[in-house]
């Protein structure tokens, strides 16, 4: 096991947010530096799709 | 089952192709779409398959849903005729549509550019899908930032190989299935405001964490740091891995003098591995693994609390603050002795039990190891004795304890700490059952909850204490409130809607439990005297 970090509890928090909006709305409410990232599912693909793709590539 | 749609009703349903938005987001849509005159129903909800069968549920089915993607957004809509289906449907367009807009401008597309926009990230929260959530972690790991990871339903064999990725890059991986964190005062997930101070928490239970730093900010002391570590931290095919992380950070944490372990029972070696840990960690530390006892031998300078707010207690004292008999906030056993017996007078002689609604997994927990001193074991879909466990969680037997963040009912909806109307329309349920004497609450304050939850909660135990007062009954309610003055919600407020409706509120979850199972057991006594 390394050193544990003490980055996180020494500094200023800096927070990526991957999900629900309320938390990174929460995060900005407590004055936090907070960036969002629009997460959405990747597509689905047909299975048909899928199989031409695996055999182009 | 399938609801009927009643005949004078129309019901609609609308697929919108490849357009996510997150579960709390279409259950805030849902909510003001209800509240619409004419409108009986609103659910707005991702195509998966079990939003599937809960739409099903809701009298939504059909060749068109079944055929829908998990990434189509399904709305489906009844209300009183065509016009005002429309207009409702409009109304959910406008409200997605807008909050889009708001969003964009400070959106990024990937965890790449998020982290070219901030300079010096440290920590990613991810709350995707569970399906999704191990891949997110993985690249936030591979990218070197600690993770709070919310999301549940991740296998466990994922969080044993991401708690091992983060352990070999040096990095925090709180979660999966990790509620609440507070780093450097900021609450992260769900997480009261408290003041900074001493005591730093290391838990495996996010409303375990909620209590504790309440219950220390009521005494006047601060909390430094709380680590979550997610529930199954503690099991030996993950070995207490961020747990024992959590302790030598804060081990090495200027700011934090005392510290306090919090979980449920662990698997018995981790619990020996983590003891260990503390007991050489250089600092006091207060261990409150709820139901499971710390042999004095193995654990040499560690102090063992039984409850949430005991484990305050002990902080507390160890920081020299309090005296050993100092109750803090709470109330004498003599005092609940006496609110008790004037609640059991109200009663009629055919209540004899108490039902308790909880939204905090570890507050129904914590209430059922209080109890089981006052009325033995309690029947519940969380039980700790397997012979009362409850597998369909709509049950009732005599003493039960329903913990309403079961997966059961959060599958496809949010937590009831967020979308209280489930348990609401639960607590109106159990008033018409004659033998209820007892109904028995917790109410979670803090940033990621409902922002107003005591206002629709009261309305509910309105209208429950109606029913049974229409049925000639007296109906006692119980509740503790898990929150500070500083919290968003505005404590005072919620506190004083509670009691305006003839709640007896209890200055801790234990509080409650103990008051509960006296009102209960006195009932019997009194039962038992004129028989």
């Amino acid at each position: 096991m390394n050193e544990p970090k003490q980055a996180l509890l020494s500094a200023d928090l800096k927070v990526i947010n991957i999900g629900l909006e309320l938390f990174a709305d929460s995060l900005a409410a407590q004055a936090v530096d907070v960036v969002r990232v629009d997460w959405k599912p990747p597509l689905e693909l047909e299975p048909e799709l899928e199989r031409i793709l695996d055999d182009l590539l | 089952m399938a609801k009927d749609i009643a005949k004078d009703m129309t019901s609609r349903t609308t697929i919108r192709p490849h357009e996510y938005h997150d579960s709390v987001r279409l259950m805030q849509v849902s909510e003001q779409l209800r509240k619409l005159d004419a409108v009986d129903e609103a659910i707005l909800m991702m195509a998966t398959d079990n939003n599937k069968k809960l739409l099903a549920a809701a009298g939504f089915a059909g060749k068109e849903i079944a055929d829908a993607a998990r990434d189509d957004l399904v709305i489906g809509i009844v209300a009183g005729n065509e016009t005002i289906a429309d207009a409702a449907l409009a109304k959910a367009l406008e409200l997605l549509r807008s909050q889009a807009r708001r969003l964009q401008a400070g959106e990024h597309r990937s965890l790449e550019t998020a982290m070219a926009a901030l300079q010096g990230a440290n920590l990613a929260l991810i709350s995707v899908p569970g399906e999704y959530a191990a891949e997110e972690t993985q690249k936030a790991l591979e990218n070197g930032l600690h993770v709070m990871l919310f999301s549940d339903n991740v296998p466990i064999g994922e969080e044993a190989r991401l708690k091992q990725l983060a352990d070999t890059r040096g990095l925090l991986l709180m979660g999966p299935d990790c509620g609440t964190a507070i780093i450097n005062g900021c609450g992260l997930g769900f997480a009261n405001a408290v003041g900074r101070g001493a005591v730093g928490i290391v838990g495996a239970s996010g409303t375990g964490i909620q209590e504790i730093s309440v219950q220390l900010h009521r005494r006047g002391i601060g909390v430094s740091h709380a680590i979550g570590t997610g529930g199954r931290d503690l099991k030996s095919a993950i070995g207490g891995r961020s747990m024992l992380r959590g302790i030598d950070m804060l081990a090495a944490d200027a700011a934090t003098e005392v510290l306090v372990l919090t979980s449920k029972p662990p698997d018995e070696d981790v619990a020996e591995r983590v003891l260990d840990k503390a007991a050489g960690c250089g600092k006091p530390v207060v261990v409150s693994f709820l139901g499971a006892g710390v042999e004095p031998g193995a654990s040499a300078g560690l102090v063992a609390a039984d409850t949430l707010s005991g484990a305050a207690l002990e902080a507390a004292k160890l920081l020299r603050r309090e005296q050993d008999d100092d109750a803090g906030p709470s109330r004498s056993d003599d005092e609940l002795r006496r609110l008790a017996e004037r609640e059991a007078r109200l009663l009629s002689p055919t209540q004899s039990c108490l039902r308790g609604l909880y939204t905090g997994g570890t507050l129904c927990h914590e209430a059922m190891l209080v109890l089981r001193d006052y009325v033995g074991p309690v029947y519940s879909n969380v039980a700790l004795e397997p012979d009362y466990r409850l597998p369909d969680p709509s049950q009732r037997r005599a003493n039960t304890l329903i913990d309403m963040g079961d997966d059961r009912f959060t599958q496809g909806r949010a937590h009831p700490m967020i979308d209280p109307e489930q348990r609401n329309r639960r607590l109106e349920n159990e008033a018409d059952d004659p033998g209820v004497a007892v109904v028995l609450l917790d109410l979670v304050l803090g940033y990621g909850s409902h922002e107003d939850p005591a206002a629709t909660l009261a309305e509910s135990v309105r209208a429950a204490k109606a029913r049974a007062a229409d049925a000639g009954r007296h109906l006692a309610v119980i509740a503790s409130v898990c929150g500070t003055e500083r919290d968003p919600q505005d404590l005072a407020r919620q506190e004083n809607l509670l009691t305006d409706t003839g709640v007896l509120l209890a200055a801790s979850n234990a509080e409650a439990g103990r008051l509960a199972g006296l009102v209960v057991a006195t009932a019997a006594g009194r039962q038992t005297r004129r028989s």
